[in-house]
């Protein structure tokens, strides 16, 4: 069959690909688009490192297909940064050192955004719930946790 | 590995007619939390995806003039907790499809594909059977209505016939005096697929006696089970403990529960008991808020 044509938004930028049905979201990212930002850990949304918004909504672009995103406004970690002003989640995370290996990290970082944009004053357990579907092999996430809340309390400071 | 169409209808008979006329097979494909893993997974090889996200229906949550709700088939778990009546009248019903999966599968994951997956541990379940949903199903000789616990057959079959699917829900308002709760024991904090389920919606009466009650429990036998003995045993008390220990035994009595290495047989049918038991209190404790 012919290949889906789909026209989206990508970080605020319009974007134009072919896709075939199985290509996942994740696949368009990395295959069609040069957006290797994104990383596939499991392929069936465990995982996490694969984390996108895709209407506003935090989801796993591994479990969102390709065909599925016309006219869907896309939001990856390659966005996340001001040109070369990183958001302050992304200082954050390196004046901490809340990443090793840094796979899990661009997803980690979408999610955490996500959260400090509906609540800037979470409680360690709702870091630790939010983040429940970004799993970390080396950091032992209690640097991510940390590096998240000193964010959020950062941002409470800076808005005063 | 043959290609597979994709097609996205905008009304209910365009979907139906596509259902019907698909040669091999077709899949509907709501959140896709499920499909898309199966699909990677090669357990299925589907002629055709049918996303169902562009007919308006499956995509509303509707409080109606009576208090009662029709709940979109697609809508996502994180679209219904952001919502403060259904949160505030059924939380037994939202911890349910909230308790599916992280946030990121929260995103997607939808009432009409937890419940058509078929699993018999589907967390939403065996609250929805608790509150009395009922589903409205399309095919080709039109609509028809069903309880939500007639829609499982066995693991992984629905009742649903060719060309038919699920376009939404009704969540009756919630009774006056009525509460509602789900719990799950999973062997993680977060994650994992639940081992024991159980929903439970009653309604008391100002002395505190229950009026009413629907008792159902997940992943303990092939369907998610409504456990009529369970309700009796509480219907007509203050919940006292003999009351709770004949809630505890019924619940016991009614598992068929599976061996495996996330809980044997003994444990499971133990705690479906101890989950009743803890799930009628929360329901009991929401029942006297007013
Ligand atoms: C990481 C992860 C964790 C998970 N954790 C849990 C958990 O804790 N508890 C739990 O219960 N589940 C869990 N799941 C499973 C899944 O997320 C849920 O079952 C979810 O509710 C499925 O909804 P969906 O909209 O994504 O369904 P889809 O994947 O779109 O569909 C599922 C199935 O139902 C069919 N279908 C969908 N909608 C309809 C309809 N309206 N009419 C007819 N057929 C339809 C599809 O064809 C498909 O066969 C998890 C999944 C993942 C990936
Ligand atoms: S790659 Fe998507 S969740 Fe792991
Ligand atoms: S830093 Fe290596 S997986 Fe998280």
């Amino acid at each position: 069959m012919a290949k889906h044509h789909i026209t989206a938004t990508l970080n605020g930028e319009p974007v134009e690909f072919l896709c075939s049905t199985r290509q996942t979201l994740l696949d368009v990212l990395r295959d069609e688009l040069n957006m290797t930002g994104s990383k596939e850990g499991c392929a069936s949304g465990d995982c996490g490192a694969c984390s996108v918004m895709v209407d506003d909504r935090l989801v796993c672009s591994c479990l969102v297909l390709g065909a599925e995103c016309d006219n869907k406004k896309i939001e990856s970690i390659e966005g996340m940064a001001d040109g070369e002003k990183l958001h302050p989640l992304q200082t954050k995370f390196l004046e901490e050192a809340a990443l090793q290996c840094g796979i899990c990290t661009p997803g980690v970082l979408v999610a955490a955004k996500a959260l400090l944009e509906r609540n800037n004053n979470p409680t360690e357990t709702e870091v630790r719930y939010w983040l429940a579907g970004n799993l970390c092999r080396c950091t032992g996430y209690d640097k991510i946790v940390r590096a998240v809340m000193n964010t959020a309390a950062d941002m409470r400071e800076n808005a005063k | 590995m043959e290609s597979i169409e994709f097609e996205k209808p905008e009304t209910v008979d365009q979907a139906v007619a596509l259902l019907q006329g698909a040669s091999g097979n077709a899949k509907i494909l709501a959140g896709g939390t499920d499909l898309l893993v199966q699909l990677r997974a090669q357990m299925l090889e589907p002629s055709v995806i049918i996303d169902i996200k562009h007919i308006e229906e499956t995509r509303k949550l509707t409080k109606n003039s009576d208090g009662s709700y029709t709940i979109g088939a697609a809508v996502a778990g994180a679209e219904a907790g952001d919502r403060d009546d259904i949160t505030k009248d059924w939380p037994g019903v939202i911890e349910g499809w909230e308790l599916i999966g992280s946030t990121q599968v929260q995103g997607r994951a939808s009432l009409g594909g937890n419940l058509c997956n078929a699993s018999p541990a589907g967390d939403s379940v065996p609250a929805m059977v608790a509150a009395g949903m009922t589903v409205n199903i399309a095919g080709p000789n039109g609509r028809r209505t069903i309880p939500v616990e007639d829609v499982t057959v066995a693991p992984g079959r629905t009742c649903l016939e060719k060309g038919e699917f699920v376009v939404s829900f009704n969540l009756p308002a919630r009774p006056a005096g009525g509460g509602d709760a789900y719990l799950r024991l999973i062997p993680r904090t977060e994650m994992d697929i639940a081992v024991v389920g159980c929903g439970v919606a009653i309604t008391l009466d100002d002395a505190g006696v229950v009026k009413t009650a629907k008792i159902s429990l997940g992943a303990v036998a092939a369907t998610v089970l409504v456990v009529e003995d369970a309700a009796k045993a509480i219907i007509g008390t203050k919940l006292d403990a003999d009351a709770m220990s004949a809630l505890d035994a019924a619940c016991q009595a009614a598992c068929k529960p599976i061996d495996d290495k996330r809980g044997t047989i003994e444990y499971r049918t133990k705690i479906a008991g101890v989950l009743a038991r803890r799930a009628v209190t929360i329901a009991a404790e929401r029942a006297g808020e007013k």
